[in-house]
C-alpha cells in the first residue's frame, strides 16, 4: 500500500518538476491578493488576512485537483492503471499527496512573501498553520478527485466547482470579517465548517481558539477521505 | 487460460434494465490467440472488462490463468496483461516514465523495471523514444507502447481490446506482427475486434459475438466453410431471367448475385450455359466466403455494414 502510494505519487509529481512553471503560476493569483487587497485592510490587517488567504489557496488549490484526472479517465490511462494490481486507495493517495505537496510549497512561499509586506510569524506558527493547510487540502482534494471521476465530463465538473466553491468562499470570511455583516449572515457562515478552519488558522498567528476549527478540520478529512477511497473503490468508477 | 461459464452483465439505465452480456461461456487454451468477433455494441468489450477485473459479472463465474475472477481479482490482475480500446498512457509523461512505473506498479524493483524498459523499447520498436512525450507519439506508436505497458510483467496472457482501432494500413500489419510474435513466444492472446480481416488475418480461433450471446465459434477457415460456396456476381441487363435459374438468387437492378459451390471451376460452363440461351453479360465476379459472409449467416446482419455505420 505504502509503495503503491509512494509510486503513484512520484508518477503524478514527475511531470510537474519537470515543468515547475505550473507551480510558480500557481501562486500569481494569491500573491495578487496579498499585493493589491492586502493593503486595503491597513498595516495591522496583516496578521488577520495572511491566514484567511492560506485557507482559500487550500481550497482553490486543491479543489482543482479533480481537473488533472478527467484526461485520464478520458484515455485509457486509469482503466490501465486499474488493472494492474496497484492498491485502489494509492491511486488516489498518491495523487492527493501530489496535490499537498504543492500546496504546502505555495503556502509556504506565500508566507514568506507576506513577511515583506509586514506579516510577523515564528517557525512553530508557520509548521503549524501550514498543518492544518494541508489536512484541509487533504479533505478536499479526495472530495474533488471523487467528485471527477464520477462527473467524467469538464464542464460539468467546472459548475459543480463553481457552485460549491463561492459560496464556501464567502461564507468563510476570508476576505473580510463576517462579524461585519447582519445576523443572519455571521450564522449563516458558522455553518460553513470552512469559516472555522480560517478562525482556526488566524488563532495559530493571534490570539484565538483553534478547537473548532480542529473539529471542523477532522470531520472534513474524515468524511472527504471516507467518500473519496469509496468512489475509487468502487468498480465502474 | 480462460475458463468462463455464464458470464452475464445486466446494465441498469433510465430505460430500464440492459443485458450486455446474456451468459457466454469462454474457453482459451494456453498458447491459443483467440479473436472475439462481432459488431459494435454485441457485448465484447463489455465482456472483456468483466475478465479483466475491471466489471463485476452480474452472474456466472470464471477462472483465469488459474485465478478465480470473483473471490481473486488480485490475482488475476498479476497475472494478465491489458491493452484497452484507449490509449493507456499519460499525455503529461515521457515514454520510458511510464513504462517503468507501470513495471514497478507489478511490484518489479526499479533495476528490474529498467531492464525490462530496455528489453521491451527494443522489441516494440520504441528505442529513441525513452524521453519523448507521449502526447508527441504518432498513433502507431502510442499503441506499441500500449502494448508494451500490457507486457512488462510477462504475462501468460495477454488481453487487446480493438488493437487497431483507428490505426493507418502500415501501422496496423505492424501491429500485427508483433502480436503474431507474442504467440510464437508462448504468450495465450485474446483479442476483440470488429475487422474481419484482423480476425482473419491473427486468429486461431474465432469466438463470434452478437447481441450478447456467443453466436459462433470455429477457425476462420472452418467458420468460412459453414457459408454454401463461393459469391458470384454477373452483371446483365435481363437479371431476372438469371435469377431464375439459381437458388437464393437476389436481384439488384442490373446485378444478380448467387452462391455456388467451387465458384472458380464451376464458372466457365455457367458461362457457356448463359450464352446459350441468349443472356449478354457485362461483369462477371467471383467472391470466396468472407468473415463477413459467415458473420451474415449467423446474424442475417452484415458486419461491414455496421462498421460503416459506427
Amino acid at each position: 500500500m505504502l509503495r503503491d502510494t509512494w509510486l503513484v505519487f512520484c508518477r503524478v509529481m514527475l511531470p510537474v518538476l519537470r515543468n515547475p512553471v505550473a507551480v510558480v503560476f500557481g501562486i500569481a493569483q494569491p500573491l495578487l491578493y496579498l499585493g493589491l487587497f492586502g493593503p486595503l485592510l491597513g498595516d495591522t490587517g496583516w496578521q488577520w488576512f495572511v491566514p484567511g488567504l492560506l485557507v482559500q489557496m487550500a481550497l482553490f488549490g486543491t479543489a482543482y485537483a479533480g481537473f488533472s484526472l478527467l484526461p485520464e479517465v478520458r484515455t485509457g490511462v486509469m482503466e490501465r492503471l486499474r488493472v494492474t494490481p496497484v492498491s485502489r486507495i494509492a491511486l488516489l493517495v498518491g495523487r492527493v499527496g501530489k496535490d499537498v505537496v504543492l500546496l504546502v510549497v505555495q503556502s509556504l512561499l506565500i508566507m514568506l512573501a507576506a513577511m515583506l509586506f509586514g506579516f510577523r510569524a515564528t517557525a512553530g506558527q508557520m509548521l503549524l498553520g501550514l498543518g492544518l493547510v494541508a489536512l484541509l487540502g487533504v479533505a478536499i482534494g479526495s472530495v474533488s478527485y471523487a467528485i471527477a471521476l464520477k462527473v467524467k465530463l469538464e464542464y460539468v465538473f467546472a459548475s459543480v466547482l463553481s457552485a460549491s466553491i463561492v459560496p464556501l468562499m464567502l461564507l468563510s470570511g476570508v476576505l473580510l470579517p463576517m462579524s461585519n455583516g447582519p445576523q443572519w449572515l455571521y450564522w449563516l457562515s458558522r455553518l460553513n465548517p470552512l469559516a472555522h478552519v480560517v478562525d482556526a488558522e488566524r488563532s495559530i498567528f493571534n490570539p484565538g481558539t483553534m478547537l473548532y476549527g480542529l473539529i471542523s478540520v477532522a470531520a472534513l478529512v474524515l468524511v472527504g477521505v471516507f467518500y473519496g477511497v469509496r468512489t475509487f473503490n468502487k468498480e465502474s468508477a | 487460460m480462460i475458463k468462463a461459464r455464464g458470464l452475464a452483465r445486466r446494465f441498469t439505465t433510465k430505460t430500464g434494465p440492459v443485458d450486455a452480456v446474456r451468459g457466454v461461456d469462454i474457453d482459451v487454451a494456453e498458447g491459443e490467440l483467440v479473436g472475439f468477433l462481432g459488431p459494435n455494441g454485441a457485448g465484447k468489450s463489455t465482456t472483456l472488462r468483466m475478465l479483466t477485473t475491471l466489471l463485476q459479472p452480474t452472474a456466472g463465474e470464471a477462472t483465469i490463468g488459474g485465478h478465480d475472477l470473483l473471490t481473486d481479482p488480485a490475482g488475476v490482475r498479476r497475472n494478465i496483461g491489458y491493452v484497452g480500446q484507449k490509449n493507456g498512457s499519460g499525455l503529461d509523461q515521457r515514454v520510458a516514465d511510464e513504462l517503468e512505473f507501470q513495471a514497478r506498479f507489478y511490484g518489479l524493483s526499479r533495476h528490474d523495471a529498467r531492464k525490462k524498459v530496455a528489453d521491451l523499447l527494443e522489441r516494440f520498436d520504441l528505442q529513441g523514444l525513452e524521453k519523448r512525450g507521449v502526447i508527441t507519439l504518432s498513433g502507431g506508436q502510442q499503441r506499441r507502447l500500449d502494448i508494451a505497458m500490457g507486457m512488462l510483467h510477462d504475462p501468460r496472457l495477454l488481453f487487446l481490446d480493438e488493437p487497431s482501432t483507428a490505426l493507418d494500413p502500415q501501422s496496423r500489419r505492424n501491429l500485427w506482427d508483433h502480436i503474431r510474435q507474442l504467440k510464437a513466444d508462448g504468450v495465450t492472446v485474446f483479442l476483440t475486434t470488429h475487422y474481419l480481416d484482423e480476425a482473419d488475418f491473427l486468429s486461431d480461433r474465432l469466438l463470434v459475438i452478437d447481441h450478447g450471446s456467443i453466436v459462433g465459434e470455429g477457425s476462420p477457415d472452418e467458420l468460412k466453410h459453414r457459408v454454401s460456396g463461393d459469391l458470384v456476381v454477373l452483371g446483365t441487363p435481363q437479371a431476372s431471367i438469371v435469377a431464375s435459374k439459381f437458388e437464393n438468387a437476389v436481384v439488384e437492378g442490373e446485378q444478380v448475385s448467387f452462391r455456388i459451390p467451387n465458384g472458380d471451376r464451376a464458372l466457365p460452363g455457367l458461362l457457356r450455359d448463359l450464352d446459350n440461351i441468349g443472356v449478354e453479360l457485362h461483369s462477371v465476379q467471383v467472391h470466396r466466403p468472407t468473415l463477413d459472409d459467415v458473420f451474415l449467416t449467423m446474424t442475417g446482419r452484415s458486419l461491414r455494414e455496421e462498421a460503416n455505420a459506427a
